[in-house]
């Protein structure tokens, strides 16, 4: 029994980073820019497929197709946000929406004509293989590297929004963006910067999840983006502690369901967010307005 | 002349606020902008600021042209504001306000961090306590000082007065006489006509967003028929 409870608390840990990954980026946007970017699942997505291309089609190893992957992303941040969302900020918050559900459309159609219909089944990579025993069960190493990475993040984004000048001007804005303005914030430049970053941290994620998900599918961003959506309101809209947490406890919660609740693996999940958002609407680590 | 605004128009949706105003502000002055509440004071320093920008009309500092400008690029070129609900940063130390306006700003002067300190000696104690968790007076000297970080040309007050005990507001009469001596310009929207009489040597007085008035604040605060008019509740 204990056996399976921590391979199931191992394996919630990873799944959790995963979601953590997404979430990060996803709340970092809507904390500073206060867009609720449906399309940032399609930047996870795109970010496994390009880290695919650079490994299987450059020769590059999978730590090169990790870096030139989601900086290819960025570039499809850049221009979402350049030239789409900023002229969406003034107007109702359902148009914004409509936006970027359509960039979901537009990017899983992208990757059809792409990459193709089908799913593809991402090479093995044997450099990342090899398993460790936790009690007498073997676990990859890979997924204990992925534990280990969602808290280096973590901590890294705290440090570079607690420490330095671009996170105090963050800090600024996220809370006051009119105010900020008026002493001297390039709100416009700081709102494109803030973008690309968290596209990269949602394509950092679907590059970390190539040698993991087994089966890379057009509509993998889907899937991820609902969990982080499930995150982001767990922990409170635009705080990046809640979110961390949040992943941690819907990753270990779904990989309970999964393991002795089958049925009702989804169910948990979101009987946990009704229950949270009754006891406190604005999330765990979220500012009642 | 620093500042000049020339029969701006501003709007609130559909709402026609600011109907024509025209003020000027001289390098080295203190001027007071007067009026009751909702006539339109504030809606003057934010279309100023860039905030609020105005339809039509001409705002120039300096003989440039800022009407319609971003708030950020105004508040390069050197014009410094304190909104009437100070707005400091919540998340932000008393030191990190300071010092994001100074950088920002881009601009150097006589105004630094123990330039303001010397100022408010208070602020010195809370340097490391978050906006979110000072009391409104330390929030109004946090106000005024993270305009003067960055050495302004001008500071926009909104309201500096208001919510402050007398004995207050008569050490702000002396932190603002301290701050002109400095060579900032000043012009300020309050409702205190006491204070503003000391504070400043000139003003407008405005009514249903149109300037009606304006004077030396000694003559202003001799003319009873005017405070009766326009500045009585």
């Amino acid at each position: 029994m204990l056996q399976s409870v921590v391979q199931v608390i191992l394996a919630g840990l990873s799944t959790g980073m995963f979601i953590w990954l997404v979430a990060s980026g996803l709340t970092l946007i809507f904390g500073v820019l206060g867009v609720l970017n449906f399309a940032h699942g399609s930047f996870y997505m795109l970010g496994a497929y390009f880290c695919f291309t650079v490994l299987k089609y450059m020769g590059a190893n999978f730590w090169l197709g990790l870096i030139l992957g989601p900086l290819c992303v960025c570039v499809i941040g850049f221009i979402v946000e350049r030239f789409f969302l900023r002229y969406v900020y003034h107007i109702a918050l359902p148009y914004q929406l409509l936006l970027t559900f359509a960039f979901v459309l537009i990017f899983d159609n992208l990757v059809k004509i792409v990459w193709g219909a089908g799913s593809i089944s991402p090479p093995a990579l044997a450099a990342l293989g090899g398993s460790v025993d936790v009690l007498g069960r073997k676990f990859p190493i890979y997924n204990i590297l992925i534990i280990v990475v969602g808290p280096l993040v973590a901590l890294a984004l705290w440090g570079m929004i607690e420490k330095t000048w671009w996170g105090r001007i963050i800090r600024a804005s996220s809370s006051d963006r009119e105010m900020a303005s008026a002493i001297g914030v390039r709100v416009p430049a700081l709102f494109t910067s803030v973008f690309v970053f968290g596209t990269w941290l949602g394509a950092l994620g679907g590059g970390l999840a190539v040698p993991y998900v087994g089966i890379m599918t057009s509509g993998m961003g889907e899937t991820i983006i609902i969990e982080a959506f499930i995150v982001a309101v767990i922990g409170g809209l635009g705080s990046l502690k809640g979110a961390f947490v949040g992943a941690l406890v819907i990753g270990v919660l779904t990989a309970f369901g999964t393991r002795f609740f089958p049925t009702f693996d989804m169910f948990l999940t979101f009987i946990l967010m009704a229950g949270i958002l009754l006891w406190r609407p604005q999330g765990l680590f979220g500012v009642a307005r | 002349m620093l500042l000049e605004v020339s029969n701006i128009d501003t709007y609130y949706g559909t709402s026609h606020v600011l109907q024509g105003v025209s003020l000027a502000v001289e390098e080295g002055e203190v001027v007071a902008l007067l009026g009751r509440n909702g006539v339109g004071k504030t809606t003057t320093l934010r279309s100023i600021m860039g905030l609020t920008p105005p339809q039509s009309g001409s705002i120039k500092l300096a003989d440039r042209e800022i009407c319609g400008q971003p708030a950020y690029h105004v508040a390069r070129l050197g014009v410094g504001y304190m909104p009437d609900d100070l707005r400091i940063f919540p998340d932000l130390t008393t030191d990190e306000n300071l010092e994001i306006a100074r950088r920002l700003s881009k601009r150097t002067g006589y105004w630094n961090r123990e330039r303001v300190i010397e100022l408010f000696p208070k602020l010195g104690d809370l340097a490391r306590a978050r906006g979110l968790n000072l009391s409104g007076g330390e929030k109004k000297m946090l106000g005024i000082g993270r305009a003067l970080m960055a050495n302004p040309r001008l500071i926009l007050l909104d309201e500096p007065s208001e919510g402050l005990a007398p004995l207050i507001v008569a050490n702000l009469i002396e932190v603002l006489g301290k701050i002109h001596q400095q060579g900032v310009t000043i012009l300020l929207a309050d409702q205190n006509l006491k204070f503003c009489r000391k504070a400043c040597h000139r003003g407008y007085i405005i009514e249903k967003g149109t300037i009606q008035h304006q004077g030396r604040m000694e003559d202003i605060w001799n003319d009873e028929a005017i405070i009766r008019k326009y500045l009585v509740v």
